[in-house]
């Protein structure tokens, strides 16, 4: 592709931050949470970013077909979803790893090494530690990403292996990590 | 006192509660409440304050007829207010002047403390330093903040030369950047909707599109995705930025962020000449500004007035003017005898010619069928004509679907003028019927056609050439003017001045913009010399003296006079 910033008055689509989902499919079960949900908010909008929650739990991530469905829901425009998805780096926009990968960048931790300890597992992983935003392996096994506050300053460098909290991490922490992981599989 | 003027002095309301404010050193008293963007009256804001005191505060995201955003913040301004002393009494000077409190930062006094002028209620005694050292280095703050990431390409970029970023560099900005890093790049030539592109490493974030298009057309279509560093506007994938209002976002743009298709990189917007007028598409009215150069229109701006259309205009009616400038326009006279082809004819010899045949006709042996997109002068002056002629006339009633902004559900311009002139005596295309019958019968043998295709009115080619003589106006050729006996060249009405009266009775006057093709003559010129000679009207030089008189001659435009309709127009009692 040529340089993005080269001059040309040809106009170009706008970029989608959401990955299609064409097989996005609404169960009955979750149809009744989500009516659930907006029945706990005196406004339907409100219950938005608990749908949003709900649909990430499901599907893995926020897809652009879920978007229309939600803000069909919640009397909504597609618009003011993906304004909310895109802001809250926790909603997902493209799918993700099994194995996500979450490590602490906040002052202690950057000055325990987080920063290290970030390049090590790219490269491992075989992804570019400079990137904007989550970085997701080809195998699409992890999904990598920096994060603010883990609330463990006093044991730094913090990481989260899904659900799963690890203190003082070290490189070669990150490797027995990520050969565990790798030894469960899919 | 005329009813016109009666009217807009009813709607002057009662007297308002003021309230004195200090503005650079100089005591001000302005109303306490001031309209919103609805108009409905809340609490006078800073920035309205330094506005009524001649004071100007530079703003991006400010807009009065848009909700206050207030994230800009190219407005703040340093402030003082009145000192109160324990017992809720103000502090005194020795010579017994209110102590004024300059606003500080609570956590280091040292620090003069801002307040956005756009959204800060003024209160009784405050003081605004609209012009300190403080506020300016605000300002210059907040531009070295937005051109962080601006891309700087003015040279090539469509808002050079009416963009509020240069404008306030210039003003108040530095000459030099201390920015060294590398900027954020973010999506160029968006393909926003079938009418706009958007740079979004332009946008400076202001929301003025995004607000103007959710509170005010009740599209909620535009949104910023990816706060942050990546703030990034967008509309939602697959659903473009498509209503009729879209192009207004162009105009609000402070930037060169949103741009037109239609305008993009046809000429530089200084080269530009502006011309007051008025759109002609429906009968809303929407004042208009025409950006013209070198005889050729390259855009339509709206203008504003709040009598009429704020400060918006539809995209519909701002990209209908590529017709005026069309190669196939009518230029020369052309004159046709018998079943003989047309031949090219001279002005004086078909209005001589013309005046004859009508002055020998029989009563009641012509028809004028006019058009509702005539000027009031030009559709007064041939009620004229009809009346002496004892013509029966009508005109093409164009009816479309009204919206709730601006859209009326008339498309022609001057319906009302139609009728006030006494054009019309009957309701718009009521008369075509029994004219056709007259033209089939034999009874009509003349027939005046004044900017219409009447072949779309049942009156068919075939039937046009049994009649003994037609004479048509016209400004584009049509079915019709390929049968005129005399074809006269006439002018779009961005190459003549005159009036319209909108669908509410708002009388506004537009400005000639650029010279009419060949031998084209504004119409109310020709049919100026064809009253005089038919009816014995006066021959009028100019088109002040033509609407003075008209004014005199129809009771509710009495008391009216070309200079005070203004800018703005008056609305008259209809």
């Amino acid at each position: 592709m040529s340089d993005p910033r080269e001059f040309s008055s040809a106009v170009q689509p706008m970029v989608n931050p959401l990955a299609s989902s064409p097989q996005f499919h609404v169960s009955a079960e979750l149809e009744a949470e989500v009516q659930e949900l907006i029945s706990h908010y005196p406004e339907k909008r409100s219950a938005v970013l608990m749908v949003l929650h709900e649909v990430q739990e499901r599907f893995g991530f926020i897809s652009q077909e879920s978007v229309m469905w939600i803000s069909g829901k919640l009397d909504l425009q597609p618009i003011n979803v993906l304004e909310l998805v895109t802001f809250y780096p926790m909603f997902r926009q493209q799918p993700v790893g099994k194995y996500q990968v979450k490590i602490c960048r906040t002052l202690s931790c950057a000055l325990g090494g987080a920063y290290e300890l970030h390049e090590h597992v790219c490269n491992r992983l075989g992804l570019d530690a400079h990137a904007h935003g989550i970085q997701t392996s080809k195998d699409k096994m992890f999904s990598v990403e920096f994060v603010e506050c883990l609330a463990s300053c006093g044991t730094a460098p913090a990481m989260m292996v899904n659900e799963d909290f690890q203190e003082g991490v070290t490189t070669q922490n990150a490797d027995l990590m990520i050969h565990e992981c790798r030894k469960k599989g899919n | 006192m005329s009813t016109a003027v009666k009217l807009e002095a009813k709607s002057v309301a009662a007297p308002v509660e003021m309230m004195t404010v200090n503005v650079n050193g100089r005591s001000v008293s302005v109303p306490k409440l001031m309209p919103d963007h609805n108009g409905k009256p809340v609490p006078t804001t800073m920035l309205q304050a330094c506005q009524v005191a001649g004071v100007e505060v530079p703003h991006y995201c400010y807009h009065p007829k848009l909700p206050i955003a207030g994230n800009c913040r190219m407005c703040l301004v340093e402030f003082g207010l009145p000192m109160m002393g324990a017992d809720r009494k103000p502090i005194l000077n020795e010579d017994g002047s209110p102590k004024i409190a300059k606003q500080v930062l609570p956590y280091d006094p040292s620090q003069p403390r801002g307040a956005i002028a756009c959204a800060t209620p003024i209160s009784p005694g405050m003081e605004i330093y609209a012009d300190s050292i403080a506020t300016q280095q605000m300002r210059e703050g907040v531009l070295e903040s937005l051109l962080i990431n601006h891309p700087l390409d003015c040279p090539i970029c469509d808002q050079a030369g009416e963009c509020k970023l240069q404008e306030y560099s210039v003003e108040h900005g530095q000459a030099t950047s201390r920015f060294v890093e590398e900027k954020v790049h973010k999506p160029k030539r968006v393909d926003l909707g079938p009418r706009i592109v958007l740079d979004d490493e332009r946008c400076i974030l202001c929301s003025r599109c995004v607000r103007f298009t959710r509170d005010i057309v009740g599209d909620d279509a535009l949104g910023f995705v990816n706060r942050g560093s990546y703030n990034t506007l967008t509309h939602f994938p697959g659903k473009p930025f498509d209503n009729n209002y879209t192009l207004n976002t162009v105009d609000l743009c402070p930037v060169g962020a949103l741009t037109s298709k239609d305008f993009r990189f046809q000429m530089r917007v200084w080269f530009l000449k502006e011309t007051k007028s008025v759109c002609t598409s429906c009968a809303t009215g929407c004042n208009i500004l025409m950006g013209s150069r070198e005889g050729k229109i390259h855009r339509y701006e709206p203008r504003q007035n709040d009598a009429v259309n704020s400060c918006w205009m539809c995209d519909e009616g701002r990209l209908n003017y590529k017709w005026i400038g069309r190669e196939d326009r009518l230029k020369t006279v052309m004159i046709r005898r018998g079943n003989a082809p047309q031949v090219v004819g001279k002005w004086p010899i078909a209005l001589a010619e013309i005046s004859a045949r009508l002055n020998a006709a029989i009563p009641g042996s012509v028809a004028i069928i006019g058009s509702s997109r005539q000027t009031t002068e030009e559709l007064w002056l041939l009620a004229k004509i009809a009346k002496k002629l004892g013509a029966k006339t009508d005109t093409k009633v164009r009816e479309g679907e009204a919206d709730k902004l601006l859209v009326n559900a008339d498309r022609n311009p001057n319906s009302t003028g139609a009728r006030l002139t006494g054009f019309l005596t009957e309701k718009a295309g009521n008369n075509i019927r029994a004219i056709v019958e007259g033209l089939k019968v034999g009874s009509i043998k003349t027939l005046l056609v004044f900017g219409e295709d009447i072949t779309t009115l049942g009156i068919s080619s075939a039937l046009l050439d049994t009649v003994d003589c037609l004479i048509v106006s016209e400004i584009l050729p049509n079915a019709t003017t390929a049968k005129a006996n005399y074809l006269l060249p006439g002018c779009a009405h961005a190459e003549k001045r005159g009036t319209l009266i909108n669908i509410k009775g708002r009388v506004q006057k537009f400005m000639k913009a650029v010279e009419q093709p060949g031998e084209a003559r504004p119409e109310w010129e020709f049919l100026n010399e064809l009253a005089a000679n038919i009816a014995g009207h006066h021959r009028f030089v100019s088109i002040e003296g033509l609407f003075n008189a008209m004014a005199q001659d129809i009771q509710p435009l009495n008391g009216l006079t070309w200079s005070s309709l203004g800018d703005q127009g008056v609305t008259i009692a209809i």
